[in-house]
């Protein structure tokens, strides 16, 4: 074959043709492909229902469940789910005066004439023995003393032959032991246990006040009622941990979706930009990145709150939020630059440009959906860091104010007790680890619906 | 870039591994919350570096093992309306060697005193005569009325009769310091092991800042017949309490506090439980300034009325030792004869809601409104403190109707905050600086700088002064007793409880010390019963 | 290359520049100051204290002596421990958190390249998932509830084992490390597991592993020297500013483990306001963590030709 003259009109780009692909089917775009895809995946579409049974149960489950997760009640102070309800009604609680009372006399086998004076109840022990010249020692345990080898814990050193125990009687056996003192006030060998039942007592005012019986309806003493019922028990100040975890949530989702997102999109955008660019803009840009990455972040925490003009006990949420945004989108933008740095240079990017493909087109459609997948982890990851960063910021003022709750902050509070009352750390926890659960697998399913290597792929 | 070179000490043996109890060494592990900023003690404030203090350093006198003032460096000595002396025993030294003599004494008060020291607890001298001149610079240190006629005597004229000098001086910023070894410390004394020379029952051998501190008996101390331990360990220092319970728990310490959330537990593993108070009063303290609804003495009577300490402290708090309270003045200290408490018994508020509603309405009559504003709770960022305010708060709502935000602060806010008197209310708790009703009872002086809410009342100024002018302790004590009463009526303050502290210790120490004045733990005068339970 | 890195360090340096004016003018904005204490001073102390520190001159003048000092290497003495220069706070407790952090990164690095390199490769199938929720429990429970649990289990296994198997807290050897070296690691571990796993799946199918595949080489050199070299790109992009921010970030844990780390001295000055602590400390990581981005970028180049900075 000889050479072809090529002339001028050669080079002439050809004429639109609108023919020249004949589908055999309907043409699917990108996210119509995506969206099928994603449907097809029973993780993802099962962590997308967790993610609306979750928002469910902070926006509907208040109305449901309609309890004041503020009301305080300080004889029902964590429960556990499933504790015993029962209560007695008795007559409201009137302070001891003993004086009046004449002291045991002491017997051979009781030689401290170490006697319960009153029926005992939550409201209160009352205890008495005979007079002394030394003081005595009152220890109350909730093990058998000869088990453990220890009288248990000291409640007062008396110089009375009386004592009016009070603090925290919950409805359980405890074991009172008095210790006489010797003249250097050590403990002496002579001791008496006394094994006691407390019931859990409650006036008929308090009762009235609770709701467990109506005002008209007639009580008597000694009558015996149910507690008001706490599906998931209650925390430390008698609240009603399921109304809790519902308001609650509604602070943690809201700050642990809205923040993640608005700064990785920031950083998204940041980052892309200077990748794309290059050269000095990227210095500059990236350079500006490290400066804010290095702010001291609580330091500026407390400056936000300062600028908003936040007032006393104000819901600090949005100076929250807005400092979360202005000082967390570095570290996205860093990996997105870099991820756009190393695609930059991949054929299929030449390719595009080649074909006349504007800038904004490349980055949107070659370079971003490339580097979904870790946008996509980093949004995940930062869901729980968001929830805990808000708890610590309201346990020092800087976040939601109390009696508001939140996930995180319940968390914080139950580490305390979490040996003794585990429900309180559990609940909310595991709240947290089924919003984090549910990101993960929607992330996942959404990275491998938007990967275009995937795409028509059955 | 800044030269900062990797020190070695990063993986060198900054850990003592040792036990809570060594029997066969004879020493004995405690832990710390912090570590004391500093010990200079002319400049020393905070309640461990007095601890330490108390271990390594000997003032004029200390408080006995039976919580009675006891002769230290002092045999013995006389308090006078205009004097006071101390006979200094000859056998007192430095751990260089070199006796302890009242020269050291005049320096260490003389140097506190000084305005560029800037000591906060300067003004525990301003009962001697010309210290306040000194501490404002218009006088010379030397001119302060401190003098050693002799090395072995000390004698201080008094700016005004102060019956209860002797028991100040427990307080840490009345110890010695030889001004030969603070001048070649070059501005550094205290701050490291070596930058501090020790004339107590032991010695600080190793210090090694954020990590842990040793103290060895002391070979020079004068009273080696009254201590038995040779090593004192500060293996930890951290402030979480759970962690401190950890280490108690691996026999790592021989004691740490309990907190109420770990008292079934340590029930159960048949731990020695202990409690003690040690002194420090919570009240709630209301701003007094007028434009204020607290300013109002029937608002505050409407409060006083419905906040029932019984319950915070036995429902809420729920520690043994603390004890709900009824006034400025703890159950601790001592009256003219007796317990101040036996002799002044203060008066019982029993809660009434019905009542408090009327004073309520009486005091928006009053104040001209038709409800009552929201108020603002200022709280710190400590969990106590945060249960304590939402108790508050939650009452205050259900009995009253009454709104509260809570000003959640962190330490230097709040405290700038309680200065400018920008809140209604506040929860506030106030120590013992030396062993006088005193102590306690000037709190609310209009001249007084930690007024913060502002009280003024000409009735109460002149109480304080009585109590701080008289000599006479029956006079002094009904003074006392009148500005008890003087807080409950015009419901000044509501007091909300005594703090009591629980815990554990090894059953094999012995004479484990707490104390409300001066250092506490106190384990200098300790020792170990191996066979002990 | 030199010349590219001496480039990047003058830049580093007027990025710590920025970084310390920004922290001293906002430091100064917020109200309150160091000087406030539980009892109240009188004027004369207060002024004494002001002229000790510097305080009662303008705050520009304040900031010009303050860039001189610096400039000196000099971080002036901390208020809160009076006698005490910040240089040897730093000095003392910075090696503390550095070792730490340093075993943490070690300990997340090669553990979260490994967990997500593995995940990818199961893709989906029972190894994917079991480490997907151990990753999962890695994250969404905080540090300070980890470290308060792994402390109590050890205590648990101390006692069972009759001796210390291994220390509950304190610093020194080790051993002290290897807890607290894993809690503070593991969120960071599982977010590169995640991370590797998902930038694992880019490189998967790639043209150039499938040419290798077709070409015979043996899969563990597919592994190694194309699939894992391409994917761990990520993973390095996030180590540097990971470092710096855990050796400075793991206050929760020192406080828990009793180590005399930096982390828990600066969360402290920035409640105390103390001043000279919280411009030391943020200066110093600011420069820290500007010379580990320098090294970070320096190694990616290394790493993969096409990003080489020096073209």
């Amino acid at each position: 074959m000889s050479a072809t003259d090529l002339t001028q009109a050669d080079f002439a780009a050809l004429p639109r043709q609108h023919s020249a692909d004949q589908l055999s089917r309907p043409s699917l775009s990108y996210w119509a492909d995506a969206w099928r895809r994603l449907r097809a995946n029973p993780r993802a579409m099962s962590s997308l229902g967790l993610i609306l049974a979750l928002l469910a149960f902070v926006t509907v489950g208040p109305m449901v469940w309609t309890v004041d997760p503020s009301v305080q009640d300080v004889d029902h102070i964590g429960i556990s789910p499933g504790a015993d309800r029962q209560v007695t009604l008795t007559t409201p609680f009137i302070p001891w005066e003993p004086e009046a009372l004449t002291p045991p006399t002491p017997s051979t086998g009781n030689p401290l004439g170490f006697t319960l004076a009153q029926s005992a109840t939550t409201q209160s022990v009352r205890l008495t023995w005979a007079d002394q010249d030394s003081p005595r020692r009152l220890y109350r345990n909730l093990f058998a003393p000869e088990d453990t080898g220890s009288f248990g814990l000291p409640l007062a050193d008396l110089d009375t032959p009386y004592f009016e125990d009070r603090l925290d009687l919950q409805p359980e056996t405890y074991y009172y032991t008095l210790v006489a003192l010797d003249a250097a006030g050590e403990e002496s060998e002579t001791t008496a246990t006394l094994t006691i039942d407390v019931t859990r007592v409650i006036s008929i005012a308090q009762a009235q006040e609770r709701g467990l019986i109506q005002p008209d309806e007639s009580a008597e003493i000694g009558q015996t009622l149910k507690l008001a019922w706490h599906p998931l028990g209650t925390d430390y100040l008698g609240r009603d941990m399921l109304a809790r975890l519902m308001y609650g949530g509604q602070v943690s989702l809201f700050i642990g979706l809205l923040a993640p997102l608005a700064f990785v999109f920031l950083g998204v955008i940041y980052g892309s930009v200077a990748g794309f660019l290059g050269g000095p803009v990227d210095q500059a840009m990236m350079r500006f990145a490290d400066f804010v990455v290095a702010l001291p972040f609580l330091l500026f925490m407390i400056l936000f709150k300062v600028v908003f003009g936040i007032g006393p006990g104000e819901s600090g949420i949005l100076p929250m939020l807005a400092a979360m945004i202005i000082l967390l989108w570095p570290a996205p933008a860093r990996l997105v630059r870099g991820q756009i740095l190393q695609i930059r240079e991949e054929a299929y990017v030449s390719a595009s440009k080649l074909l006349g493909a504007t800038t904004p087109y490349v980055v949107g459609r070659h370079m971003l959906p490339n580097t979904l997948g870790v946008i996509l982890v980093t949004i995940t990851f930062q869901v729980p860091s968001a929830i805990f960063t808000e708890a610590f910021l309201s346990f020092i003022g800087m976040g939601v104010a109390p009696p508001t709750p939140s996930w995180g902050a319940m968390c914080n509070e139950g580490i305390k007790s979490m040996l003794t009352r585990p429900h309180e750390l559990l609940f909310p926890a595991m709240m947290i680890s089924a919003t984090v659960l549910a990101f993960n697998l929607l992330g996942d399913g959404l990275r491998d619906a938007l990967d275009a290597r995937m795409r028509g792929a059955e | 870039m800044i030269a900062l070179h990797y020190a070695g000490s990063a993986l060198s043996g900054t850990n003592l591994d040792v036990s809570g109890i060594d029997v066969k060494n004879n020493s004995v592990s405690i832990i710390i919350r912090e570590e004391p900023p500093q010990l200079n003690s002319s400049r020393a404030t905070d309640s461990i570096s007095g601890m330490v203090l108390g271990h390594v350093m000997e003032g004029l006198v200390r408080m006995g093992l039976d919580d009675r003032l006891e002769g230290a460096v002092a045999k013995r000595w006389e308090v006078t309306p205009t004097h006071a002396t101390f006979w200094l025993r000859k056998n007192a030294k430095w751990s260089d060697g070199k006796p302890v003599t009242a020269e050291d004494f005049v320096f260490a008060w003389q140097t506190a005193l000084k305005p560029e020291t800037a000591s906060q607890y300067a003004f525990l001298l301003f009962a001697i005569k010309n210290a306040e001149a000194v501490n404002s610079g218009e006088l010379n240190p030397s001119e302060l009325g401190v003098n050693a006629p002799d090395p072995h005597t000390l004698v201080i004229e008094l700016a005004r009769p102060v019956p209860f000098f002797d028991k100040m001086l427990v307080f840490p910023t009345f110890l010695p310091i030889r001004e030969d070894f603070y001048n070649a410390t070059q501005g550094r004394y205290g701050a490291d092991a070596d930058q501090l020379l020790y004339n107590g029952p032991f010695q600080i051998s190793r210090w090694i800042h954020g990590s842990s501190m040793t103290f060895e008996r002391n070979p020079h101390f004068w009273n080696q017949d009254e201590i038995h331990l040779d090593t004192i360990h500060v293996p930890y220092i951290t402030s979480d309490a759970n962690a401190s319970l950890n280490f108690f728990k691996d026999s790592k310490i021989a004691t740490t506090g309990l907190q109420a959330e770990n008292l079934t537990e340590a029930m159960r593993l048949g731990w020695q439980i202990r409690q003690h108070r040690d002194g420090v009063v919570f009240f709630m303290e209301f701003n007094h300034r007028p434009e204020r609804v607290t300013g109002n003495l029937n608002f505050r009577r409407a409060l006083q009325l419905v906040l029932d300490m019984d319950e915070l402290v036995y429902k809420v708090t729920k520690l043994p030792g603390y004890e709900p309270g009824v006034s400025l003045f703890p159950g601790w200290l001592m009256g003219e004869s007796d317990l101040l408490r036996k002799e002044y018994p203060p008066e019982k508020i029993r809660p009434n809601t019905a009542q408090a509603k009327e004073y309520l309405q009486r005091a928006l009559q009053e104040l001209g409104l038709s409800q009552t504003p929201t108020l603002v709770l200022l709280a710190g960022d400590n969990p106590i403190s945060n249960i304590q305010s939402e108790w508050v708060q939650q009452t205050l709502k259900t009995e009253l109707g009454i709104d509260v935000k809570i000003d959640k602060q962190i330490f230097k806010q709040r405290l700038a905050k309680m200065t400018s008197g920008d809140f209604d209310f506040v929860l506030a708790g106030w120590g013992p600086d030396y062993n006088d009703p005193l102590t306690f009872g000037d709190l609310f002086a209009s001249w007084n700088k930690n007024n913060r809410g502002q009280y003024n009342s000409p009735e109460l100024d002149g109480l304080i002064q009585t109590a701080q002018g008289q000599l006479d302790p029956g006079v002094r004590m009904r003074a006392f007793g009148d500005i008890q009463q003087h807080l409950i009526d015009r419901a000044v303050i509501l007091p909300m409880y005594e703090r009591g502290v629980t815990y554990v210790v090894d059953p094999r120490l012995k004479q484990l010390k707490r104390r409300v004045i001066g250092p506490d733990p106190d384990l200098s005068r300790a020792h170990i019963d191996a066979g002990g339970q | 290359m030199l010349k590219y890195a001496a480039k990047r360090i003058v830049l580093g340096l007027i990025t710590v520049w920025f970084i310390a004016s920004a922290t001293f003018f906002g430091m100064h904005a917020v109200p309150g100051d160091p000087l406030t204490g539980d009892k109240a001073l009188t004027p004369k102390i207060r002024a004494n204290l002001e002229a000790k520190y510097g305080l009662d001159k303008p705050l520009a003048t304040q900031y010009w002596i303050y860039l001189g000092n610096i400039a000196q290497g000099d971080f002036g003495i901390s208020y809160t421990q009076e006698n005490r220069r910040v240089n040897d706070i730093i000095r003392e407790h910075f090696p503390v958190s550095a070792t730490l952090g340093i075993l943490a990164i070690v300990f997340a690095g090669v553990g979260g390249v490994l967990w997500g390199a593995l995940t990818a490769l199961y893709r989906n199938r029972w190894p994917d998932v079991a480490i997907m929720f151990l990753v999962i429990l890695g994250i969404s429970v905080p540090s300070f509830v980890m470290a308060a649990i792994s402390q109590w289990s050890l205590v648990n296994l101390n006692q069972t084992a009759g001796g210390t198997v291994l220390p509950i807290g304190g610093w020194g050897s080790v051993w002290h490390m290897v807890t607290p070296a894993l809690v503070l690691g593991l969120s960071t571990m599982a977010y590169l597991t995640r991370l590797m796993r998902s930038s694992m799946l880019e490189v998967v199918n790639t043209d150039y592993v499938r040419t290798a595949r077709a070409k015979g080489v043996p899969a563990t050199q597919i592994f190694s020297r194309h699939q894992l070299r391409n994917a761990i790109l990520p993973v390095i992009t996030v180590l540097g500013p990971a470092i710096a921010g855990i050796t400075t970030g793991g206050f929760v844990v020192e406080i828990v483990f009793a180590i005399p780390g930096l982390g828990r001295y600066f969360v402290q000055a920035i409640q105390q306001l103390d001043y000279t602590v919280i411009m030391g400390t943020t200066v110093f990581y600011g420069a820290f963590l500007v010379f580990m981005v320098i090294l970070v970028d320096l190694i990616y180049g290394l790493i993969d030709p096409r990003v080489r900075v020096d073209q």
